[in-house]
């Protein structure tokens, strides 16, 4: 059985563990080992090394983030690191099941990254929906200011760190870090203009890290085990393990912290179960709403940013969404607009008209009144809305699931304009 | 009017906060908690309480699903209508609901006890269709389960 250190210690139904049982595990210890054999450099040197990247979607590796803050004793103060806990991509639900299940882990995480950017206030961001993982942090946020684990001078070793639990008041915008930031300040969660990025000039203006929650919880396991340890979990060349999930017509349907490079086809198959008797699979979305659309002759991908890329799609979040051949595809694709369209803040024009016009046509093919030139205009947003052309990744994120979709399912757009209705219906 | 208890609440977290206006959200969520939603009223005496324009904390009020500035019932019914929920059957559940309850997703029972609102993905993804009602999740649902679910909150 292959190594599971961000999940192994997660008993589904049990109730977290409290402190002295995660001590007990060897909880801790990578603190310890951060804040009295290493320095702040030697920390970021071994996350670095590494190779984790970012698992809340874009897979940016984290020890090159860290290394744009300004460190010494000219930078900015305070700064800020900040745990992403807005977990609202369609499809995905492997941060929830962190932080339920282990919320010290995260904690610990976040500890020894501040004390890599030598942060002194950390936020954890988390969205009101998950309110069982909001009951976890608090009693585990309680728990370890009381042990001497955050507050002043941690461990004796003159650190000190502030950490308060932030529950937002919904809205997909602020799981972009620029648009979490505003969220923190109290203002409506628009992105920002990038650059400066938020490692130099972030929260209020100082530098500040966002990260995503499981990204979190790898740092203390590569502190206490090393660089080579979490290269070794891994089957392909980015480092560590990788919490992939399933969801849909599948057997199965679960979460599974897995070596990463797992190939979607032993995700799907001997982790999911397969498909559920009487259902095919049509396509996947690899890695939540705004990823594009992969077949069944990319089984054999290993799940990583870079096997994911070249395949010709994105790893993001890591949990696979399945369309089964008795779902519509234009309605897959039209609940994936919906919600785009619903959740953009409406900073830049060409998301907020475009994905609202993109909602209006291909709900029109569904119901039986597209045309044509519906496809046409598809087509153009789909340019429209690239990279670059908007002011987050919002918009260009959607666009991933439709230009995929028009590719691989273009006869079922057009069964829908030449039929009277859907055909699925 | 704000009460005693609120002001009081809505001090503490700002002064845990940074500044003022990074305790807007928190001090509309206190409100929200006591009355289950930010009337005009409210709004016009938090703005005064907390120093910033009206229009300001309206515009935030605004932004977020869950701060509701309409009146919503005893229970707060929201239902995920994301892409796993809609594969597994999400319509399905949405129209016995709306069928049950006589409203449509956006409104409020007449005897004001069940508000429906449709919701981005819930994180439940592996047990859908999920509904929350007020901090409690049921998953796995179908429509033939609501009744008996629903009759738990009065």
């Amino acid at each position: 059985m292959a190594e599971r250190p961000l999940t192994g210690d997660i008993r589904p139904g049990e109730g977290p563990p409290r402190l002295t049982e995660y001590e007990r595990r060897g909880g801790y210890a990578a603190l310890k080992k951060a804040l009295k054999q290493m320095d702040p450099a030697g920390v970021a040197e071994e996350v670095k090394r590494s190779g984790l990247r970012g698992r809340g979607g874009a897979g940016f590796p984290t020890g090159a983030k860290w290394s744009f803050v300004p460190m010494g004793t000219d930078a900015p103060e305070p700064k800020y690191l900040v745990a992403n806990g807005d977990e609202m991509e369609p499809g995905t639900f492997k941060d929830r099941y962190l932080l339920e299940g282990n919320p010290h882990q995260l904690i610990e995480g976040m500890i020894i990254a501040a004390f890599a950017i030598q942060a002194s206030v950390a936020f954890i961001f988390i969205r009101e929906e998950y309110r069982e993982a909001c009951a976890a942090l608090t009693r585990a946020l309680a728990e370890a200011f009381a042990a001497g684990y955050l507050g002043g001078n941690i461990l004796g070793s003159g650190f000190n760190l502030d950490m308060k639990l932030h529950v937002s008041a919904g809205r997909y915008m602020c799981g972009e870090e620029t648009g979490l930031i505003n969220a923190l300040e109290g203002r409506r969660a628009v992105p920002r203009w990038k650059p400066p990025y938020p490692q130099t000039a972030g929260l209020w203006g100082k530098p500040t890290v966002v990260n995503n929650i499981e990204t979190l919880c790898c740092v203390p396991h590569i502190v206490l085990k090393g660089a080579e340890y979490f290269k070794g979990l891994s089957r392909t060349g980015e480092g560590g393990t990788k919490l992939y999930g399933v969801s849909g017509k599948v057997k199965n349907p679960g979460c599974w912290e897995l070596p990463m490079g797992t190939s979607i086809r032993e995700i799907l198959e001997e982790h999911a179960g397969g498909m559920m008797g009487g259902f095919k699979l049509k396509g996947l979305l690899p890695g939540g709403a705004s990823t594009d659309f992969l077949l069944e002759e990319h089984l054999d991908v290993n799940m990583d940013f870079e096997s994911v890329a070249k395949a010709g799609s994105r790893m993001g979040t890591g949990t696979i969404i399945v369309l089964d051949d008795r779902t519509c595809p234009v309605g897959f694709i039209h609940n994936l607009q919906k919600f785009f369209s619903r959740e953009s803040c409406g900073w830049c024009t060409p998301c907020r008209e475009g994905l609202a016009w993109v909602e209006k046509t291909l709900a029109a093919i569904e119901e039986g009144r597209g045309t044509r030139e519906d496809i046409g205009i598809l087509e153009f947003h789909v340019r429209l809305l690239a990279p670059g052309r908007t002011f987050c990744a919002l918009a260009p994120g959607a666009m991933e699931p439709l230009g995929s979709g028009l590719k691989f399912f273009r006869d079922d757009f057009d069964r829908h304009i030449s039929a009277p209705s859907c055909p699925w219906r | 009017m704000l009460e005693e208890i609120e002001m009081r609440e809505i001090d503490e977290d700002r002064a845990r906060c940074h500044n003022t206006r990074a305790g807007m959200i928190e001090a509309l969520k206190i409100v929200q908690r006591r009355r289950g939603w930010i009337s005009d009223d409210v709004l016009y005496e938090l703005s005064a309480h907390l120093g910033v324009p009206p229009g300001e904390l309206d515009s935030v009020a605004t932004f977020y699903n869950l701060i509701f500035r309409k009146p919503v019932g005893r229970h707060r019914i929201l239902i995920c209508d994301s892409v796993t929920c809609w594969v597994m059957g999400e319509e399905d559940l949405k129209r016995r609901l709306s069928e049950k309850l006589g409203i449509a997703p956006g409104e409020t029972t007449r005897d004001g006890r069940f508000t429906l609102v449709p919701n981005a993905c819930l994180g439940v993804c592996d047990r859908a269709p999920a509904i929350m009602i007020d901090d409690d999740l049921h998953t796995g649902l179908t429509p033939a389960q609501l009744d008996a679910i629903l009759g738990r909150y009065e």
